[in-house]
């Protein structure tokens, strides 16, 4: 019988070993993992590499672990934000590196490493900052930039739903990275609120088949928390 | 100097929402554009799509009822209108690259009379970097609109014959939204499309530095 079902976020985690790239979902707050990032810090792995969109809010979830002083280096998009002060101070002493890709370079070079793409030309960047010393290619008269795949050893994502194959559905907006977060990591661990039988999720409307899923684990339902705004949560 | 009233901030993104038609998919960047919103009638559908999964994004709940696994792009909370939808990142950019955006609306720092568009980092030494996806909706949108103020705090144009910060895209901005005037970006150069009253074609070329042709 397959069963991805784990008891604690400690066994659904397992060994993180030190110098591991870990994909973590979310945007702001929502969708970010905390369960699965606190078991994180819990276990100590160092020399991280983490990809995320932004760079942590406030002191809890991923800013928590920045924290800690295990992340050698950080790949996002948005790392400024009203309340990434564990991040900026960090940056400010060169205490982490930063790789700044555009958003969707982001999401895409995640979806090519699922996907088995060696790499792809996108407009994206092109003639930019962020493209300095890519190599380049005019496509039907525009011009293009080669990016290439991220590739996870972890994904750490949160989920709303899911059975004990690892099919899972989201919530909302909290989707964002997960799904192709899912399908860029060699092993995929992921928080659901609900955990349900084989069938009882919509077959049409099952997001990340379970396949990419690893490992999941029940998490009680905490309201998603504001993040990105330095506005309280609730 | 001839005496002008500035259009607001409000009387922008009222001035942009005039030229947003019904039917129209419309990405509305973080900052000024967000406003944009306020200004579309009840009764034209314009479908609103956010970066993070949303299409058909309605507008900020009334407090009480946020729901922060529902946001918008700035991280503030939002609603979903009725036949509205989710999505992942990776197909929310498709959307951007792929051309299937009709319209989106940015702020900028600086745009160039060919369309230049610098709105993602002043460059200044120790400043953190952010883009989001910034870069991704100036290179992939059918219309990419820019609201902005037309001069500094320093009474500088914004509106240059080269960008001095670093670029978010070249020859990307089609119509530039100011408090003083709306103007087209054209292979020939700027075109006045509307002037506030009291502003002429000569005043705004001195203010710009730059030649406006007549609308």
């Amino acid at each position: 019988m397959i069963d991805k079902r784990a008891r604690t976020v400690a066994e659904a985690l397992g060994e993180v070993p030190d110098g591991a790239t870990v994909l973590i979902g979310g945007f702001g707050t929502a969708g970010i993992p905390v369960e699965l990032i606190e078991g994180l810090i819990e276990q100590g792995a160092r020399e991280l590499t983490v990809v995320n969109n932004n760079a942590g809010n406030g002191d809890t979830g991923l800013a928590a672990l920045l924290k800690t002083g295990r992340v050698r280096k950080i790949v996002c998009s948005f790392p400024r934000q009203a309340d990434s002060h564990v991040f900026d101070a960090l940056y400010r002493s060169g205490r982490i590196e930063l790789e700044l890709v555009p958003q969707g370079n982001l999401a895409e070079r995640l979806r090519a490493a699922g996907a088995g793409i060696g790499a792809f030309f996108t407009p994206t960047g092109y003639g930019t900052a962020l493209a300095a010393g890519k190599e380049t290619r005019m496509i039907d008269g525009r011009g293009h930039v080669l990016e290439t795949p991220i590739h996870g050893d972890l994904a750490l994502i949160k989920a709303e739903r899911g059975d004990r194959w690892g099919n899972l559905s989201y919530r909302m907006a909290a989707r964002n990275f997960g799904p192709v977060m899912a399908t860029a990591a060699r092993r995929t661990v992921a928080t659901v609120h609900e955990v349900v039988e084989l069938g009882g999720l919509d077959p049409e409307a099952v997001v990340t088949p379970g396949i990419h899923v690893s490992r999941l684990v029940q998490v009680p339902r905490v309201a998603t928390r504001a993040g990105g705004t330095a506005e309280a949560a609730r | 100097m001839s005496t002008y009233k500035p259009r607001s901030k409000d009387e922008i993104a009222r001035r942009v929402a005039q030229d947003i038609h019904e039917g129209t998919y419309v990405n509305l960047g973080i900052g000024m554009p967000t406003a944009v919103a306020n200004h579309i009638p009840p009764d034209r559908e314009v479908i609103l799509h956010s970066e993070n999964g949303i299409l058909g994004m309605g507008p900020a709940p009334p407090p009480g009822a946020e729901d922060y696994d529902l946001i918008n792009a700035g991280k503030q909370p939002v609603t979903l209108r009725p036949g509205g939808v989710f999505f992942h990142h990776a197909d929310s950019f498709a959307m951007m690259r792929g051309g299937h955006l009709d319209i989106c609306v940015l702020g900028a720092f600086q745009v160039s009379v060919r369309g230049d568009l610098a709105n993602w980092s002043t460059g200044e030494a120790g400043a953190i970097p952010a883009v989001g996806g910034a870069m991704d909706l100036a290179i992939g949108a059918k219309q990419v609109w820019v609201m902005m103020e037309l001069l500094t705090r320093q009474g500088q144009s914004k509106i240059v014959a080269e960008c001095s910060y670093p670029l978010t895209a070249a020859a990307c901005v089609r119509r530039i939204y100011t408090d003083l005037a709306t103007l087209d970006i054209t292979p020939q150069g700027l075109r006045l499309v509307d002037a506030v009253p009291g502003v002429t074609r000569e005043a705004l070329q001195g203010l710009v530095g730059l030649p406006v042709a007549a609308a």
